[in-house]
Parts: C-alpha cells; structure tokens; sequence
C-alpha cells in the first residue's frame, strides 16, 4: 500500500481563558480600540440575549435560542465581514446580526413572532439572510449566493454559520462539497457548542473532529478557540479575505459551548450535568478579554460600568420600540407572498377581511370593543 | 418560423433566455456537454460555456438550495432536476425556503427561480423515472406549477416562468417531449401564466386534463366527435393558480366534466378541479364529475404501466357516462 493522501487540522487559540497572550497580538488588533470595539459588541450582544430572555420569561417574546457563552463567534465573524458582503446565520447569532446592522428590535420582532423583524432596514444588511430554523437548510443558499458573486465578477464573501448538529446533515456536506468544485468564495463557520438541542458531540460524529470534513470537501479546515474572540476574527477574516480574492471556500470550527438551554422552552437539566457546564463559565468569552484589556490598561470598571449601562439602555430602547411596534394589518398574510397576487389569492384575501370586519362589527354590537 | 418538438421548445426558450438575460444561469445534472439526459439543454454549454451551463454534483437538496441562493441575489436560476422521482429531498428547499423567502422576508428578498423536472411514463424507464406527483407541489403556498402539452405551450410557459419574479415548478410531459412537433416563431414571447387554454370547442362534455394526458384526451375527443358527441378539451397548464373562470366557463355551456390526469386517484389535482367546478358551477353541472386517473398504487415498472395509465377507452366511456346519466 502507498500513502495516497494525509491530513492534519490546526488549532488556534490566542487568548486564555483567563486573559492571557498565547501569542503575539494580530496586526489588526495591534491598536487595543479595535478590541474594545470587539468587547463593546460582545456585552452589547450579552445584554440583548438576558433582555430577551427576560422578555420570554414575562410572556412579551416567543420562544428564543439564547447565544450566551457564544458571543465570540457571532462578534468575531460579525467585525471581520466586510458590508457587501453577505451573512446566513443559523439562529443563535444575534451578534453578528446586530453588528452587521440589524436592530435589535428587528430581531426582537422576529422572536416575537412578526415577519417584519427578518426586513432588515440597514443597508449593509439588505441582501443577509434571515435565520435559518431549517438546521443547516442555508448551507446551500450560501453556495448560490457565492456563485452569483463569482459569475458576476464581484470579490465579495458568503458567511454562512451553523452548529455542530447542522454538520450531520447532507445539507450541510453538499454545499461545503459544492463550494469545493467550483472554489466558490464562501465560508463555512460551526460553532461547536457541544449539544445539539439534547444530542451531544459525540452522538453527532465519530470524526474527531468536524473540521475534517473540509478536507473532504476539497479545501482547508481549522479549529479555533470559538470563546477567543481574537482567534476567531483573525482566523475568520483571513478566510474571508482569501475568499473576497477569488482563492476559495473555508471551514472554520469553533470550540465552544452552549451556556444556556436549547431555547426559553427547553430544560437542559433533563440531560446534562451541571457540573459539565461549570468549567465553561470560567472560560467565558467576554470576561477574558475584559481581563486582558484592564490587565493592559485600556479597559477599567468605571468603563465597564458605563458601557453596561449604555448597552442597557441600548437596548431598552429597543426593546420600547418593539413593544411600539404596531399590529401588523391582517391581509399582510397575504401581500407578500408573490410579487403579484394571483387571483385565488385575492379572493382568500378578501374573505379573511371579510371575517376581520365580521367580527370587529360582533364586537361592536356586543359593546365588547 | 421553425417546427418544434416539446423537447426542443424547452431548449429553444432556454437558450432564448440565456441570450437576452445575463442573469438566467442553467443547471443541473449532466446539462453540460451532455445536454441533459432528455437533450433539453442540448447545445447550450458549448453556447454559453461553463460559467452559465453548469454541471452539478449529484445532490437534489443542493440543486435547488443553490437555486434560491442566486434568486435571492437577483440571478434567474432555472434548474433541472434529472427525473421527478430525484425531486423529493429538493422539496425541503421549495417548502421551507423559496416557496416563502418572499413573504418571510416581507418583500425584502425573493426567489425568481425556476425547477424544471420531467414526469410521467410512458417512456419505458427504470423504477422512480415515471411518477406524476405535480399535485404535491400545487399545495406549497408561494409555488407556481406549470404543466406544458405542447411544443408552442412549453416555450411561451417555460420563457413566462423564467421571468416571474416568484419560484415556478415546471413539470415537462418526458412521454411528449418528442411526440409531436408544431410550427411557431422563437421570438421570447411568453404566455400567460394563470391561463387554462381550450384547445377543442365542444358543447357536450369538457375533457380537463394537462400535460402527457392530453394526447389520450384529444384521442378520446376524436372518437367521442364519432359518435356524435362534441367535447371541449381543456389544457389546464397552471396547476396554480389554477384558471377557475375558464373551466366554470366551459361547464355553464356542456354541465358534464371528465378530469384526466395521470397521476393517482386521491387527493390527485383533479379533487381540486372537481371542487373548483361544484363551488363555482354546480348548478350548471348535468352529470356527476367523473376522474379518469392512475390509481393509488404504487408507479409500476414498465411492463404494467398500460394497465395503470389512463387509456383512451377509460376516458371514452366516462364521457359517455357522464352523456348517459340523464
């Protein structure tokens, strides 16, 4: 026998869990403003998740997936994409969302059940995607919108995420196996947060690890520590950047770990020990390079104190402005579903209002407005 | 004018699409330099090269998920799916994903693609190269489903659904694809795309049907036309929406209905019609609405298909019946 192929994955990590260099600071954080950046982003994005959660809790939020212990990945893919170009998110990256420009009421809105919270208003992220709830169903879409870049000529990236359970879909590997043929410019990020609602790691996969399977796919797969907010958006931003320059698709796992439940609906006591989750919260993403940066001077309480207080703020506006929001009007079930309605559907849309205008006159009659 | 088979309206609106829309990029399994395995793409890659006729790795899911990736990016996708029985795991993407990208998005993306697929028997396939389950893709909210009959219908219908701005389903009749041929101008016009078309007047019974079943129909309408009784053929073409005035419009004139379609009994698009005929024209209705259909079992291979396929006779004496009843 001869050795026809061989493989090995590498390991990033350039922050410890207690905040300190593993290795010199990448050029783009040379300047510590740009990690203050990344920090402000991370607590902002902590704030919005306990709100929501919050929010759930009080009956005034559906259901909700929770991203806290994960913000690092949602930030640092989040900061190193470029405006045009374009984010698949899963639905556990608000991060990447609210830094990408969507408000945090749109997201808000969407949880709260009303489509109008995936019509993203910023410009910079007209043409993202809204969460896929479909595991690992926009890995695909992904490919189609790196292909549109490439015969169009623009060097622009798709960003997709997905978790550790979206990489035992078929979906998943048959985009990753497309981006390979077609070296479209594509990323592929997991956050490997260890569960997949109660299913863990190693019920998904025996490779050892899920970074692996770039390789078959035909291009370069890496880990990094998903909790190093600075491993993550440098090693990200590389790949996007080879991308953007026509050089190919990139797969990037990132160790992380779920905090949380699955959603505000699940009860994660039911199959994990709590003693698993212990050890993560001293790794936590925020409080280590909140300790490196007040080990080096460019970070200290009184800031911190303000910035929660400006991030509370942030977002009870927002979440003011949410609960603002008014109704949507009825037929709108109807007004977006084509470009032109046909006319079955007119008609379905009228007798709905018709039933709308039968009971508000019920109402009326009955003095019960 | 030029004379085409259904087959090579499909490539002549393809290619027409391709040279007056940057934007329509086609592909697909063995598209390539293969033109396909039905030749509807025959040519097209060496016309427009690899960058615009592409090959796909064999992954249905991904076929169609690629699809609404460039929709969303404002391309004109027009992918191929080899048989219809391949189509399944493609049903995911065009339920949860492009069938809804509009609305879910409120208007900000949408998804102008369309997925081509032959269906049907007739052609002495393997097994899962002969189903007709057009009726499983007319219940998607945010779908149109297009079923052609002929040459001159399949080039203006495919050339209507690569221009809509919403995701099409267009289910090409393999058994017809080279079984007539018709003379017609290539000249990008499409046809409507909410339309049933009468394609025979009558006054005594309406013959509804779509797609392969026509020739039967038209065969079963000849005969009928001996015997003295005059049948209006309908072509359904848009499964959905479905042309409801049309078809009431032909029952107030003969009151009897005989739905033909080739694929099973229940729940087949033909209850739809049935329903759509006693909601809006009951009281023009002379005879019970009769269903010449496939049967609910399974697509047999080839050497049983006759028996289960809807044959001229079984339309004949319907239409009789329903002629009789009074």
């Amino acid at each position: 026998m001869s050795r026809v192929t061989g493989f090995a994955i590498e390991h990033t990590a350039i922050l410890d869990a207690d905040g300190r260099l593993l290795q010199p600071l990448p050029a783009w954080c040379a300047d510590p403003a740009a990690l203050v950046e990344l920090y402000r982003w991370m607590v902002l994005t902590r704030t919005f998740d306990t709100t929501a959660i919050a929010l759930h809790r009080t009956g005034r939020l559906g259901t909700y997936a929770s991203s806290r212990g994960q913000e690092a990945i949602a930030i640092g893919v989040g900061h190193a994409m470029h405006p045009d170009d374009v984010l698949l998110p899963s639905f556990r990256e608000h991060g990447a969302q609210l830094l990408r420009g969507v408000l945090p009421e749109e997201l808000l809105l969407y949880w709260g059940g009303d489509e109008r919270g995936s019509n993203y208003s910023a410009p910079a992220c007209r043409q993202d995607f809204p969460v896929s709830i479909t595991v690992g169903g926009h890995a695909s879409h992904a490919t189609g919108v790196a292909l549109a870049f490439k015969l169009r000529g623009e060097a622009r990236a798709a960003v997709c995420l997905f978790g550790d359970g979206a990489t035992s879909k078929g979906d998943v590997y048959e985009a990753m196996n497309f981006a390979g043929v077609q070296q479209l410019p594509v990323v592929f990020v997991v956050s490997n947060n260890a569960w997949a609602l109660s299913t863990p790691r190693a019920e998904q996969s025996a490779g050892m690890t899920i970074a692996q399977k770039a390789i078959a796919a035909g291009f370069t797969g890496e880990q990094v520590d998903g909790n190093d907010v600075i491993a993550v958006r440098t090693r990200v931003g590389e790949a996007i950047d080879r991308a953007r320059s026509g050089n190919g698709p990139h797969f990037l796992e990132c160790l992380t770990y779920r905090m949380s439940d699955h959603t505000t609906v699940d009860d994660a006591s039911r199959y994990r020990n709590p003693e698993e989750v212990e050890p993560w919260e001293a790794r936590d993403p925020l409080s280590r390079l909140r300790a490196y940066l007040v080990g080096n001077g460019a970070w200290d309480e009184a800031r911190d104190d303000t910035l929660r207080a400006s991030c509370a703020a942030t977002i009870d506006t927002a979440v003011q402005a949410y609960l603002d929001t008014p109704p949507q009007p009825p037929e709108t079930l109807f007004d977006f579903l084509f470009e032109a309605p046909p006319q079955a559907l007119r008609e379905q849309r009228r007798t709905m209002l018709d039933a709308v205008k039968a009971a508000q006159a019920r109402a009326e009659a009955s003095g019960n407005v | 004018m030029s004379e085409f088979t259904l087959v090579g309206a499909i490539n002549a609106a393809l290619r027409y699409a391709m040279a007056h829309d940057p934007r329509v990029v086609v592909f697909g399994e063995d598209v390539g330099p293969l033109g396909g395995v039905f030749r509807a793409t025959d040519g097209l890659y060496q016309a427009f090269g690899a960058q615009r006729v592409i090959n796909m790795p064999l992954a249905e899911a991904l076929i169609a998920g690629v699809a609404v990736g460039l929709a969303a990016q404002g391309m004109r996708p027009v992918a191929e799916i080899q048989f219809m029985g391949f189509i399944y795991p493609a049903i995911d993407q065009l339920i949860n994903h492009a069938a809804r990208m509009r609305i879910r998005t409120r208007g900000r993306l949408s998804c102008p693609m369309v997925l081509r697929a032959p269906y049907g028997g007739g052609v002495h396939a393997p097994e899962h190269h002969s189903e007709s389950m057009e009726a499983m893709f007319a219940h998607i909210p945010g779908l149109r489903v297009v079923v052609p009959s002929s040459p001159r219908r399949a080039y203006g219908l495919l050339l209507a659904a690569i221009e809509d701005p919403d995701p099409v389903v267009f289910l090409e009749p393999k058994r017809l694809y080279r079984a007539a041929k018709e003379v017609f101008e290539d000249d990008g016009a499409p046809l409507p795309l909410d339309r049933c078309e009468v394609v025979r007047s009558g006054t005594d019974v309406s013959l509804i049907t779509w797609g392969a079943m026509m020739r039967e129909t038209q065969q079963a309408a000849d005969t009928l036309a001996a015997e003295g009784i005059t049948a209006e053929v309908i072509d359904v073409a848009t499964l959905k929406p479905l042309d409801a005035a049309t078809i009431q419009g032909s029952l107030e004139k003969t009151g009897r209905a005989v739905i033909v379609h080739e694929a099973p009994l229940t729940a087949g698009f033909g209850a739809e019609i049935v329903a759509t005929i006693a909601g809006g024209a009951l009281y023009s209705l002379r005879a019970p609405v009769l269903r010449v259909t496939g049967f609910d079992t399974v697509m047999p291979l080839p050497r049983l298909e006759t028996h289960y396929m809807p044959s001229v006779h079984r339309i004949v004496e319907a239409a009789r019946t329903t002629v009789c009843s009074e």
